[in-house]
C-alpha cells in the first residue's frame, strides 16, 4: 500500500518517461552543453542545447538532447523537458523553465499550466517533497546553464 | 571497565522501553509511527542528554578555563569532567582526549598538524610527523570522504604519495594487498574500524601489526564503532582515533580526537588562538601541552557536557550488550534482504570471521536508491540513500547510490521486518517486478 501523496508524486506518466527517456543519447551540433550533479546522490546529466542553424530571429532551440542517470524524477523531469523544446524561441523557453521552477517551489499550492509546461505538470507533487525538488530541477538548470554558455 | 547492571541480552521489550527514553522516537511521518533506521547517520536523544543541555545554558553556563567567578568555575569543572568521561569509555587517559566538533575536524587536525610539522614547525619533537616526496600515506578504499579527502589534500600539501588498499569482492579490505602497500615508505595508515557502507569490522589489529613493522603512525576512523560496540583504543594499539558525539546519542558539534600522550604533545597546532596558548608575544607565541593547544576559541562546553550524559547512557545499558543486540539485528537485516528477489547487499555475508554491525547498504534492481528510500519514507520508514558519504566504494561495486538502513539500541526487530516488508514492495510499486 502506497499513500495517496506518493501516488501522486509517482504518477503512471513520469514512471513511463523515466523508462521511456525522450530525447536520451547527446547528439552532434550542439551550441551549448552543461553538466549537472546533484552532490547528496551523485544524479547527474548532462544536456546538449540544439540551436536552428538559419540564424532566424528571436533565436530558436529546435531541440535539447541529453543523457544522465539518476532517481526516477530527474530522469522523467529530463525526458519530459526534451518533449517540451521544439522549436521555441530563447525566451520562452527561459520562461519555461521559470514557470517550472514556480511550481517546484509552490508546496502543492499549484496546478501547473499544461500548456506552458506539457507533462512536466505530472512532476508538480514533487513540491510536497522538499529533498526531491533537486532532483526534479536538475535538468531544468542544466538548460538554463546550457543555454547561458553559448 | 563498565559495569552494567545486567548481562541478559536486550530484546525488543527491553528495546521498546529504551525507545520510551527517546521523545522524537515518538512522532509519525506521513501519518505511520516512525521508523528510524538512519543512525549511521545521525542517532536520536534520550531525554537525559537533552535535559542536561538544557539544565547547563538554564544554570551553569560560562566560558570555561578562563574567568574567576562561580559559573566559570562550575563550567570548566563540567567540561573536564566530561573529557575525564570520555576517556574512560575508550580506555584513555584524560590528557589523551582532545575536544573537536567532529570527526571529520579530528582528521583534520592530524593532518593539518603533519602538514604544520612537514613545514618545519613544532621543533625537533615534530620531526618525527615530517612527510614529503617519497613518503607514503595509506588509506583503504572503503573510507568515508572525512577519512580520505584530508589525506588527499596531505599527501598533495606535502608532496608525499598517497596510495590504496583495495577491497576483495565480496566487500572485505584485501589484507594480501595491504601487506603489499604497507612498505618502508609508508609513514601512515587510516583505516576505518567499521565501514559506514560495507557494515563490516575491519581487520584493524591485523593493519596496525603491518604499520607497527614499518613504523607508521595508524590513524582510526572510530564513527560506526564507538557508539555500537566495547572500545579500548590502547589494546587496539592505534596512534590516533576519532568518533562524532551525534552519532551516539551525544547532540551535533562535538567529536573527539584521542592520540597517545607522546604524540599529541609532539604535534603541531591545527587551528590557534585563544585558550591555547601560555604566552603571547607581537611575533611568536608559546603553545599549551595537549590536549589544550588543540581547543582554540571558546569551547562547545554544553555539547561536551551532553556527550558524557550519552555516554553514561550507553554504559547503562552496557555496549557489550548493544553490540549483541545491534548483530542481532544486523543479522536478521541481511538475511531479510537476500532473500528478496532482486535486492543485492553490499559488503560481505555474515561468516566466521566477517563480524558485520547493524547496518547493510543495498540496491534494487531497477530502482534508485532515493526512489526505495521514498517509497519507505511514505510508510514512514527513514533510511539512507545516496552514497553515505563513501563515492569510492560505490564505485568499486558499480553503483553510484545505495538504500541504507542501519539499526541502534532503541530499533527492534518488528523495525526490521517493516522495512523488510517494505522493500519487498518497491519493485512492484515502480513496475519493474
Amino acid at each position: 500500500m502506497a499513500s495517496r501523496e506518493l501516488e501522486t508524486l509517482y504518477q503512471q506518466v513520469i514512471l513511463d518517461h523515466a523508462k521511456q527517456k525522450h530525447g536520451f543519447g547527446l547528439r552532434e551540433g550542439s551550441s551549448g552543453e552543461s553538466h549537472q550533479v546533484n552532490p547528496t546522490c551523485g544524479d547527474e546529466v548532462t544536456l546538449r542545447v540544439h540551436r536552428s542553424a538559419d540564424g532566424r530571429d528571436p533565436v530558436t532551440v529546435e531541440s535539447i538532447s541529453w543523457e544522465g542517470q539518476g532517481c526516477s524524477i530527474s530522469q522523467a523531469s529530463a525526458s519530459v523537458l526534451a518533449d517540451l523544446v521544439h522549436e521555441l524561441p530563447e525566451e520562452d523557453l527561459r520562461a519555461r523553465v521559470g514557470a517550472f521552477r514556480e511550481l517546484m517551489q509552490s508546496k502543492g499550492s499549484l496546478e501547473g499550466d499544461e500548456e506552458l509546461l506539457g507533462d512536466a505538470v505530472a512532476l508538480g507533487g514533487v513540491s510536497r517533497y522538499v529533498t526531491r525538488i533537486k532532483c526534479a530541477m536538475l535538468p531544468w538548470v542544466a538548460l538554463e546553464h546550457a543555454l547561458a554558455v553559448r | 571497565m563498565t559495569i552494567t547492571a545486567t548481562t541478559t541480552p536486550i530484546d525488543d521489550a527491553e528495546a521498546l522501553r529504551l525507545r520510551a527514553d527517546f521523545p522524537l522516537l515518538g512522532r509519525e511521518v506521513h501519518g505511520e509511527p516512525l521508523i528510524y533506521l538512519d543512525s549511521g547517520a545521525t542517532s536520536q536523544k534520550p531525554r537525559s542528554v537533552i535535559d542536561v543541555e538544557r539544565a547547563y545554558y538554564e544554570e551553569t553556563n560560562a566560558a570555561v578555563h578562563r574567568g574567576a567567578h562561580t559559573l566559570a568555575g562550575e563550567a570548566t569543572e563540567l567540561f573536564e569532567a566530561a573529557r575525564e568521561r570520555v576517556a574512560r569509555f575508550v580506555g584513555a587517559r584524560s590528557d589523551e582526549i582532545v575536544w573537536t566538533s567532529n570527526a571529520t575536524e579530528g582528521l583534520n587536525l592530524i593532518a593539518y598538524g603533519i602538514s604544520n610539522a612537514s613545514l618545519g614547525r613544532g621543533g625537533e619533537a615534530a620531526e618525527r610527523f615530517r612527510i614529503g616526496p617519497g613518503d607514503e600515506i595509506v588509506t583503504t578504499e572503503l573510507e568515508h570522504h572525512a577519512n580520505l579527502v584530508p589525506w588527499q589534500e596531505l599527501a598533495l600539501r606535502t608532496g608525499a604519495t598517497l596510495r590504496v588498499i583495495g577491497l576483495t569482492d565480496d566487500g572485505r579490505i584485501d589484507l594480501d594487498e595491504a601487506a603489499a602497500v604497507i612498505g618502508e615508505r609508508t609513514r601512515l595508515v587510516a583505516v576505518a574500524h567499521v565501514s559506514n557502507v560495507l557494515g563490516a569490522v575491519n581487520p584493524v589489529s591485523q593493519i596496525v601489526a603491518l604499520a607497527r613493522s614499518h613504523g607508521a603512525l595508524v590513524v582510526l576512523d572510530a564513527c560506526q564503532s564507538a557508539p555500537h560496540l566495547p572500545l579500548d583504543l590502547p589494546a587496539l594499539d592505534v596512534d590516533f582515533a576519532v568518533f562524532s558525539g551525534h552519532k551516539m546519542l551525544a547532540p551535533t558539534g562535538i567529536g573527539v580526537l584521542y592520540g597517545r600522550s607522546e604524540l599529541l604533545n609532539a604535534l603541531p597546532p591545527f587551528l590557534t588562538g585563544g585558550s591555547m596558548i601560555t604566552t603571547v608575544g607581537l611575533i611568536e607565541s608559546e603553545y599549551l601541552p595537549a590536549p589544550l593547544r588543540f581547543e582554540a576559541g571558546t569551547q562547545r562546553v554544553s555539547q561536551a557536557i551532553a556527550l558524557a550524559t550519552a555516554i553514561d547512557y550507553l554504559d547503562a545499558v552496557g555496549l557489550d550488550r548493544i553490540e549483541a543486540w545491534e548483530a542481532e539485528l544486523g543479522l536478521r537485516l541481511f538475511e531479510g534482504l537476500s532473500r528478496v528477489e532482486g535486492v543485492r547487499i553490499l559488503g560481505p555475508a555474515p561468516a566466521p570471521g566477517v563480524e558485520r554491525v547493524g547496518l547493510a547498504s543495498f540496491v534494487v534492481d531497477g530502482v534508485h536508491a532515493h526512489d526505495v528510500g521514498q517509497f519507505l519514507d511514505d510508510r514512514g520508514i527513514a533510511a539512507r540513500v545516496g552514497h553515505h558519504c563513501a563515492q569510492p566504494v560505490h564505485r568499486r561495486f558499480g553503483v553510484t547510490a545505495t538504500t541504507r538502513a542501519s539499526a541502534y539500541l532503541y530499533n527492534t526487530t518488528a523495525d526490521i521486518d517493516a522495512a523488510l516488508d517494505a522493500v519487498a514492495g518497491v519493485r512492484a510499486f515502480f513496475r519493474v517486478a
